[in-house]
Formats: structure tokens, C-alpha cells, sequence
């Protein structure tokens, strides 16, 4: 098998990307989104720390470990904001999600 | 075969119909990449990534979809109602991904930097962020407490 170069690495990270997106503007269930996002996530430091590895230096894995604090803080407000939500009218479903429609 | 994984595991998170096997799914994708991350030689971001996210996120995730998951979200309908230009879009994306790929394959070569030495990774990274990026340290713990603070402040009954 050939060498695992870091092009394998950015296309997996390309998949899971693509993955997530379709997660995001397919899915029904507002918690199955923020699922998704957090695949979108994972899919970009995927990416950074191959970058890293390319490159010999250790910035790629710092900035990854930011993200995964920031993935953190926002899953952690978005599942907050769903509870509140949730309290009020009774839906997860992103079509009923709509007291701001006109 | 892990990035086979971790990409099963994907596919598995955007499809099922249960919101509880979505975040299991998604935590076979965590630890996929979590092993994608050994492999690159960064241990240290593999275990953040575990204990983290894995760990931490996922459990938030499972424990708010016992709190909000009704019985009749399993028979409803999962895809929503604009899911046709939802999947075109994603094409679009793919097919733009495809073509920079394409394009910029050349740029990569095939030959790895040296494996660095494993025991002191944890030590640079620590040394780099007490270092470089000390303001973006104190700006993530300043992100936390106010993740924190909201929260707490959303979930409340009575403000």
C-alpha cells in the first residue's frame, strides 16, 4: 500500500465535511444538526493537524485545540438555547421552528 | 481503515432515524479521529479531543436528547422539507472540493517530515501556548465563562 500521504488526510477531512453539511441542511432534528456541526468541526482540525504534520511545527495542533474549546462553549450554548425552546413550544423539528416567519 | 471508520461513522450520524444512535455514531467518529490524530503524531490533541469531546460533549449531547427527544419524533419524518436543495448544495460543495483537489495535487509531496519524538510533544505544545498564543489562552478561558454563564442563564426556569 502506498505511502499515507498528507492528501489522504485532507480528503478524509473533505468527506466528513461534506458529511456534516449534508447534516446540517438535511435533518429534520435540531439536535441532529448541532451534531452536525460538530462533524464540520472535527472535519477542519482533522484537517489543521495534518497540516501540522506536513509542516513540522506545532501551530496546526494549538489552533485545533482552540477549536475543540470553542466546539465546546458553542455546543454547550445551542443545547441551552434548544431547552429553552423546548420548554415553550414542544418541537425539536427545524420546519415548526418558526415564530419569526412573517 | 480508521479514516474508513470515521467516515462510516459520519454517514451513520447524518441517517439514522433515532436521535440517540446519531450521537453514538458520532462518538465512533470522535474516536476514529481521535486514532486519525494518533497517527499524525499528536497525541496530546488526541487525548483533548477524547477526554473533550468525546467525553464531555457527547454526554451534554446524549443527556440533552433524553431531556427533549418525545416519542413521536422516532415515527416522524426525518428529512426536512427543503432536503432536495440541501443535498444539491452539499454536490456543489463535493464538486468543489473535487476540483481544488485536482488542481492542487502537485503541491503535496509524497515524502514525510521525520516522526518527531513522542514524549515531548505534550511539553512544545505547552511551551507554545504559555508562549505564542498566551492571549488566545486567556481569550478561550474568557469564551468558557461566558459559554458558561449562558448556559446556565438559558436553561433557567426564571431569570
Amino acid at each position: 500500500m502506498a505511502d499515507i500521504g498528507t492528501l489522504h488526510y485532507l480528503v478524509v477531512a473533505a468527506a466528513l465535511f461534506v458529511l456534516g453539511v449534508i447534516g446540517v441542511l438535511t435533518r429534520r432534528n435540531v439536535v441532529i444538526v448541532l451534531m452536525s456541526i460538530e462533524l464540520i468541526l472535527n472535519a477542519v482540525n482533522l484537517n489543521l493537524v495534518a497540516f501540522s504534520r506536513m509542516w513540522g511545527n506545532l501551530h496546526g495542533q494549538v489552533f485545533s485545540i482552540f477549536i475543540v474549546v470553542d466546539a465546546a462553549a458553542e455546543a454547550a450554548v445551542g443545547l441551552g438555547i434548544l431547552i429553552a425552546f423546548f420548554r415553550n413550544k414542544e418541537t425539536i423539528n427545524v420546519d415548526e421552528i418558526d415564530l419569526l416567519k412573517w | 481503515m480508521l479514516s474508513g471508520l470515521a467516515i462510516a461513522g459520519g454517514l451513520l450520524v447524518i441517517t439514522r432515524r433515532n436521535a440517540v444512535h446519531s450521537a453514538l455514531a458520532l462518538i465512533v467518529t470522535l474516536l476514529a479521529v481521535a486514532g486519525l490524530y494518533l497517527m499524525l503524531y499528536a497525541p496530546f490533541v488526541a487525548g483533548v479531543q477524547i477526554i473533550v469531546y468525546a467525553g464531555g460533549i457527547m454526554v451534554l449531547f446524549l443527556f440533552v436528547i433524553m431531556l427533549v427527544s418525545l416519542e413521536r419524533t422516532v415515527k416522524e419524518r426525518q428529512f426536512n422539507r427543503i432536503w432536495p436543495i440541501g443535498l444539491l448544495a452539499s454536490c456543489a460543495l463535493l464538486a468543489l472540493f473535487f476540483s481544488v483537489f485536482e488542481k492542487g495535487k502537485k503541491l503535496f509531496e509524497d515524502r514525510l517530515v521525520p516522526a518527531p519524538t513522542e514524549s515531548v510533544n505534550t511539553q512544545k505544545i505547552g511551551e507554545m501556548l504559555y508562549g505564542n498564543y498566551m492571549f488566545a489562552f486567556e481569550i478561550a478561558s474568557l469564551l468558557l465563562l461566558v459559554a458558561i454563564l449562558g448556559a446556565v442563564i438559558m436553561a433557567k426556569k426564571r431569570i
